[in-house]
């Protein structure tokens, strides 16, 4: 088991004929995810990797039965792709994209909420169910199917958390990076849930960082509902304040932000952090015995 | 990306919000004619991209015979490490009473948020910590926008006195072009109303969004580079996320949540780090070495640091580099590297024998450029 997606995920790839989206299509397909189609406008009628690629998400969803959309489209237009794909009735839609400009972002969470689609992202490495399916653009070799859900802000730091976790032998079912902007289609607050129920997961990893409340919301969250331990990591503890530390979103702006506020609030629901990532895999094997 | 005063006023005058008569001034002379034309007390304002700008003596009031000494006084001022380089001199307001109006992007509630307070004229930060209830807040639909009925209920709400459609007019108008220009933050601080009964903005300020700048090519043009470090602006030709610190030790990492983490290391092995670089994904040698190239020129780095987790980046590629800039002599200081991940083999095999220090664990390797460098001054 898992959340969200599993080997029979049936994927469709949103920009397919681009540079990355062509590139990271091949590597979710070596990984072992199904795609059944891609989009691009203007596009239709070709076969990219052994799929067919369509015009518009509405006939590509008309020729095959599909799970889930993962987004490739540049900037501009992501926003756009994205709504085109919850408007067809796409109900798992993955945005990866970087640098969408957030007005789009505000309008496009809303109208996707309101159809009941789940969006991940922007700005995000995606999602992957170990050794099952991949919807993103993470090194899938560092993900050994196991014990623990993972979910974060960063890319780069994940593939390491979930590295360190799979040597330990600990390894993780479904990972998800959330994404590095200030507004994102699903929060941490949003996945715990998926996680308190899924009979494999047993314990779940928060890996935060500065800016927002995202981590904050996340905290009161586990405090009142969470059955299964958590642990918690803060990244840009010490970066000065005002200053966006890469991520859009890794900001703090007056008192909002801070690691203090953080820390605190996962001391306040028992949510142990470490301060380094073997500290993530230690504190993991001490909450699981 | 900040705008000053000046142009926020220009865009929001664009979008109908009133706006005291005002020119920009370069220098005294200057700043003398334009008030001499107003013929009235005018207000002379610092135009520089940070907030306490009356605090720091940046904003006066002056007659038009006194313009040209108070902008010289002005002219040249040192605010928080910023050069005051030009001025906005601007016909003074009767003022009867000081309000705020704010929209900015709420992330918790994902929408853009209205903020209206009686209590203007001050730091709105200030409001907010000392008397939170004194501001009115309202999350709007991003389908529908602010609609008049909406807005002048909040003016209602925040108990302002004046004339309620004008405020509300002045309201939903800082709303268009907040979306208009797509903004990240838009405020009128004081929102005016005069002894006359006029409404007017006597202050204003707009960030955007520079993820939208592509859509603005003319609000592009306004970005100035002066007010920025030398190597921030060298790297942003690049296309590296980098800020520049007030440390010695160099940090380079692949991925922003990886190089803030490194930094988080480098202060817990008792260091101080001079930059934040991330390369990005899936960077090749040439873009490394440039890396290193940059920061290895700070002349505050001591030290430099790398710390490569390879996903889509190959760690040998990022070895070429760093052994390019070794081998071409643009780095004078030590290298300590950690690589891990996707080629790490083949990586470690081409540093074999260079001049670095490569640590199989990051905390270690951190602890180790402190030693070689020298912890926090």
């Amino acid at each position: 088991m898992s959340i969200l997606v599993n080997k029979d995920t049936r994927v469709l790839v949103q920009g397919i004929t681009g540079r990355e989206g062509r590139f990271h299509a091949e590597q979710m397909q070596q990984y072992g995810t199904r795609i059944v189609a891609g989009v691009t406008p203007g596009k239709g009628g070709q076969e990219v990797l052994g799929v067919p690629v369509y015009d518009t998400v509405k006939e590509a969803v008309a020729g095959h039965a599909i799970d889930a959309s993962i987004v490739f489209v540049p900037a501009a237009a992501a926003a756009d792709a994205a709504l085109e794909a919850a408007h067809a009735g796409v109900p798992l839609v993955v945005l990866i994209t970087e640098g969408i400009p957030t007005l789009d972002m505000v309008a496009a969470v809303k109208e996707i909420k309101d159809l009941g689609v789940r969006l991940i992202g922007g700005n995000c490495p995606g999602l992957i169910s170990a050794e099952e399916s991949k919807l993103g653009i993470m090194p899938g070799h560092v993900f050994k199917k196991g014990r623990v859900g993972l979910i974060s802000r960063s890319g780069t730091l994940t593939y390491e958390a979930a590295a360190a976790l799979s040597e330990a032998g600990l390894g993780t079912t479904t990972t998800v990076g959330i994404g590095g902007d200030p507004i994102i289609g699903t929060t941490f607050k949003d996945l715990l849930p998926l996680f308190n129920e899924d009979p494999e997961t047993e314990a779940v990893v928060v890996i935060g960082e500065i800016g927002g409340s995202d981590e904050e919301e996340a905290a009161a969250w586990v405090k009142e509902h969470m059955t299964k331990p958590v642990v918690g990591f803060i990244g840009g503890r010490s970066a000065p304040k005002g200053k966006r530390m890469g991520h859009a979103g890794a900001i703090i702006m007056g008192d909002v932000g801070t690691p203090e506020s953080k820390l605190k609030a996962f001391a306040e629901a028992g949510i142990p952090v470490a301060d380094t990532i073997d500290e993530i895999v230690e504190l993991v094997k001490e909450r699981l015995g | 990306m900040k705008l000053h005063e000046y142009q926020a006023k220009e865009l929001l005058a664009q979008y109908g919000v009133p706006v005291p008569p005002g020119k920009v001034a370069y220098g005294p002379e200057e700043a003398e004619r334009i008030a001499k034309d107003f013929g009235k007390r005018v207000v002379i304002k610092a135009q520089v991209h940070v907030g306490g700008r009356g605090k720091a003596g940046g904003v006066k009031l002056a007659r038009p015979e006194e313009a040209r000494e108070v902008a010289g006084k002005i002219l040249g001022m040192d605010i928080k490490g910023l050069t005051v380089k030009k001025v906005l001199v601007a016909e003074a307001v009767d003022i009867a009473k000081e309000y705020y109006a704010g929209l900015i992007i709420d992330r918790s509630s994902q929408r853009v948020v209205l903020m209206v307070s009686k209590e203007g004229g001050v730091d709105i930060e200030e409001v907010a910590r000392s008397n939170p209830d004194a501001i009115v807040k309202f999350p709007i639909d991003p389908h529908k926008g602010l609609r008049h009925f909406e807005a002048r209920e909040v003016v209602k709400r925040a108990g302002l006195e004046g004339n309620l459609n004008r405020l509300a007019n002045v309201i939903v108008q800082l709303y268009n072009a907040f979306k208009g220009v797509d903004a990240s933050l838009a405020e009128i601080n004081p929102l005016v109303v005069t002894e006359q009964g006029e409404i007017i903005a006597a202050d204003a300020k707009i960030d955007l969004d520079d993820n939208a700048l592509f859509r603005h090519p003319d609000l592009a043009k306004l970005r100035e580079v002066e007010a920025e470090h030398p190597l921030e602006i060298e790297a942003s030709n690049y296309g590296f996320a980098y800020v520049k610190l007030d440390g010695n030790i160099g940090v380079i990492g692949n991925g922003a949540g990886l190089v803030m983490y490194t930094l988080d290391l480098v202060n817990r092995a008792g260091g101080k780090p001079a930059n934040f670089l991330d390369i990005g994904g899936g960077a090749k040698a040439e873009v490394v070495y440039n890396a290193v190239k940059l920061v290895a020129k700070d002349p505050d780095v001591g030290g430099i640091f790398i710390n490569i987790f390879g996903g889509i980046t190959r760690a040998d590629e990022v070895a070429k580099g760093v052994i390019q800039a070794l081998e071409e002599g643009v780095v004078k200081v030590p290298v300590v590297m950690r690589v891990a991940g996707t080629a790490e083999e083949e990586a470690k095999k081409l540093l074999e024998g260079k001049p670095i220090y490569l640590y199989p664990n990051s905390l270690e390797a951190a602890k180790a450029i402190v030693a070689m460098v020298g912890g926090a001054k």
